[in-house]
């Protein structure tokens, strides 16, 4: 019933281009049917039958939560809006709870009501997984910000889900400890919301991603029951870790309400360079030998393109240090001895320079210019938000395909795009693909969808490496898991949450219902 | 041309448990930024060929080395080293800078000094004015802008009502305020390059210069901690709190 019911009221406009899909050998028959049903995967399906919130429910928001229940539009607003200013829902209601007692009472009255929620951390995502893509209730962690313990011998902090990622660093930075993930959003995002999309970051390469660094967490479930697995133990075998199922959940199994995490003591030096190299051949080269010669104090690999150079030179009035390149190289080290260092990191300069891996580049081991060398890469998404819409891609790849998709977009699209810029974590074989144009432009997406997903498929790669499914992704993900894989998270979810009103529309494909 | 500048200790401070000072060990040391504006101006105007030898001066002990190597990155032709360590490094002040620049000024036969306003962590905006006053030379002080005109420099200086215009005669004192220039980033050919060029070590007596103090720092403290703020419910509170606060 439901299927048919969907696909009847969805208006069949003119042919989806999905003829495009044969020419690769992909498995189709999952990929066609989530397809098949959808003009737009990346689009909102049609509202479920939850309830809608009545005056009753809002009396019972306001004796729970009196003063911290928000159903002005004014400030609704911002919370309806996602980032990127691509996606707003229509809730009408925005509750702020203090306490993890709050969450599992607020998720009971919902479970019972069938009222659907969007637990909202920062809002900084960047697939539409944030925001209601209706009237759901909006569940925010702002006011969950204390810190619970921090043992300054082990490592280990617990906090409530809604502390700033960089309130975090700095409260640990004092301590001579820092946080193990670091992005550019770390002044807005929340750490719960880190954990829910399993965030990667700058950092992964030197501490690992959140699965190996969360101990522990705190999760209040679809019905409002609490799930307190938040040990603040390195080692703890015993029974299935259920931790590992809500890190990069989404918010669609549970609420996390609070985080243990391991945290690395602060690096005594931190030196970056910033490199220029004439083909993507010669970066991955440069690579090989940053490994072999900085190894263990290498903590950050990153890439951008000359179009990402001169899209920050335009708008952000950002100088390029070094003589134009055709790829820029971002590298920092961070070690326990300043000497030692800067010794390694300055054969290795010398190695590639005199090899002529790289063709120019600059150090710096102070802290006011190691911020300016990292801004040219960590503000070229907000340079970008400057050139109009942009179309958005976060893949992993053979780190040696990496640039091929680059310019292969390039070709396929040719005038119909402004922009194709490509930078990210090339360490980590993710690769942050973005396409701009001056407005939203229906004819552009479907020239790159579902070519760059189809591209992705075909090379084994993932298309979302970090950013996860969201809204705009969901129906993709047969892209990069196989069927029965996603029939299994289907169980999982309804298991889990039988009503379906944790963060509804994301992260799931439509079908799966 | 001389460009001599300062090393300075980044923000992290914390005031020795003595209070006689602030913490400065396994402290990482990197140039004044105004000094840095100072390099890049000489280094310009070599690049103009206005200037024939641009060389790089700073006072301290062993870790000035490496921002003398920076400013050699930047362009300066060679460095030099006044050795000053220990006891005598923690009460080095303006005047006896000035006092060994201008040894070193009259050594070198230099025709230009140009240094930085002052130094971040002191703030004591000195040691330009007395080497001018040592040397009996000109100073143009607070520059944002220097123009080589014949045998005399223009200098637009920035002062409280303005920008003031001046022309003084070679030789002379210039110090750098923040809008004088951009400093360029030194890039790895430049910093390999200079590894190779000379840094002489010179010590303050070879110079006949008496770094000891004539003052003495009697006690240091960190500001007042800042007391958190009182949330009032009503405006009525808000004025009774101001009442009681003898505000209002």
């Amino acid at each position: 019933m439901g299927i048919f019911q969907r696909f009847a009221r969805i208006p069949l406009k003119s042919t989806y281009i999905w003829s495009l899909c044969r020419q690769y050998s992909t498995d189709l028959t999952a990929v066609d049917r989530a397809l098949i049903q959808h003009r737009n995967p990346g689009a909102a399906p049609p509202r479920l039958p939850f309830s809608r919130v009545t005056q009753e429910d809002l009396a019972f928001f306001r004796t729970l939560l009196p003063g911290r229940t928000i159903t002005d539009p004014d400030l609704l607003k911002s919370s309806n809006v996602d980032w990127l200013k691509t996606v707003e829902g229509n809730s009408e209601v925005l509750l702020r709870p203090k306490t993890t007692e709050e969450v599992s009472q607020i998720l009971r009255y919902c479970n019972e009501r069938n009222l659907a929620v969007c637990p909202q951390g920062g809002n900084t995502g960047l697939v539409g997984g944030s925001v209601p893509v209706f009237d759901e209730i909006i569940l925010s962690t702002s006011l969950m910000k204390q810190v619970i313990t921090f043992d300054n011998i082990s490592g280990i902090l617990t906090c409530q889900a809604g502390c700033v990622l960089e309130n975090l660093s700095n409260y640990l930075e004092e301590r001579d400890f820092i946080m193990p993930l670091d992005l550019g959003a770390k002044g807005s995002c929340h750490i719960g919301g880190n954990v829910s999309t399993n965030a990667g970051g700058l950092r992964l390469l030197r501490y690992g991603s959140l699965r190996g660094t969360v101990l522990g967490l705190e999760v209040v479930l679809a019905d409002g029951r609490i799930l307190n697995c938040l040990a603040t133990l390195r080692k703890d075998n015993t029974g299935y870790d259920l931790k590992q199922l809500f890190i990069g959940s989404e918010g669609t199994l549970g609420v996390i309400t609070a985080v243990s995490i391991l945290c690395p003591r602060k690096p005594k030096a931190v030196n970056v360079a910033f490199l220029g190299c004439s083909s993507f051949q010669q970066l991955l080269e440069t690579f090989q030998c940053c490994r072999g010669m900085l190894g263990e104090i290498l903590s950050a690999f990153e890439f951008l393109d000359a179009s990402c150079m001169s899209l920050l030179e335009k708008h952000l009035k950002l100088t390029n240090p070094i003589t134009e390149s055709p790829f820029y190289i971002v590298i920092e080290t961070a070690g326990s001895n300043a000497t030692h260092d800067e010794e390694k990191l300055h054969k290795f300069l010398e190695e590639v320079m005199t090899s002529s891996l790289v063709t120019d580049g600059t150090v710096a081991t102070e802290a006011t210019k190691i911020k300016a060398l990292w801004s040219l890469r960590e503000r070229v998404t907000e340079a970008l938000t400057h050139e109009g819409y942009t179309y958005k891609y976060d893949i992993s790849l053979p780190v040696e395909k990496i640039y091929d998709l680059v310019q292969d977009m390039r070709g396929h699209l040719g005038d119909m795009a402004k922009n194709v810029v490509g930078y990210g974590h090339v360490g980590d074989g993710n690769l942050h693909l973005n396409i701009t144009s001056p407005s939203k432009d229906p004819a552009l997406l479907a020239a790159i969808e579902p070519y760059v997903y189809e591209w992705t498929s075909k090379w084994k790669g993932s298309i979302s490496a970090e950013h996860g499914l969201g809204l705009k992704k969901r129906n993709y993900i047969y892209y990069s898991k196989p069927s029965e894989a996603v029939a299994l998270m289907g169980s999982i979810k309804a298991m889990l949450d039988p009503k379906g009103i944790l963060n509804p529309y994301k992260t799931l494909p439509d079908n799966i219902h | 041309c001389f460009a001599p500048f300062l090393c300075l200790r980044p923000p992290q401070i914390r005031v020795k448990p003595d209070r006689t000072g602030v913490v400065t060990d396994g402290v990482k040391h990197s140039m004044n930024p105004f000094c840095e504006i100072a390099v890049e101006e000489a280094v310009k105007l070599k690049e103009k060929k206005l200037v024939k030898e641009v060389v790089a001066v700073s006072c301290g002990p062993q870790q000035v080395q490496e921002t003398i190597r920076t400013a050699l990155a930047m362009g300066a032709d060679r460095g030099i080293h006044v050795e000053v360590s220990g006891k005598d490094y923690e009460t080095l002040g303006p005047l006896q800078v000035s006092k060994i620049f201008a040894a070193l000024a009259k050594k070198e036969q230099a025709d230009l000094i140009i240094l930085g306003k002052q130094a971040i962590d002191d703030d004591c905006n000195q040691t330009g004015q007395m080497t001018a006053a040592l040397l009996d030379w000109p100073q143009g002080t607070f520059a944002s802008e220097v123009t080589l005109e014949a045998d005399k420099l223009k200098v637009v200086r920035e002062i409280d009502g303005g920008l003031e215009t001046i022309k003084i005669k070679l030789p002379a004192v210039v110090t750098a305020d923040l809008r004088l220039n951009t400093p360029r980033y030194a890039t790895l050919p430049n910093i390999m390059k200079a590894k190779k060029k000379k840094i002489v070590n010179v010590k303050p007596a070879d110079l006949g210069v008496d770094v000891s103090s004539r003052l003495e720092v009697l006690k240091v403290d960190e500001p007042p901690q800042r007391q958190s703020g009182v949330k009032v419910e009503t405006v009525h509170d808000l004025v009774e709190k101001l009442k009681e606060a003898g505000r209002i």
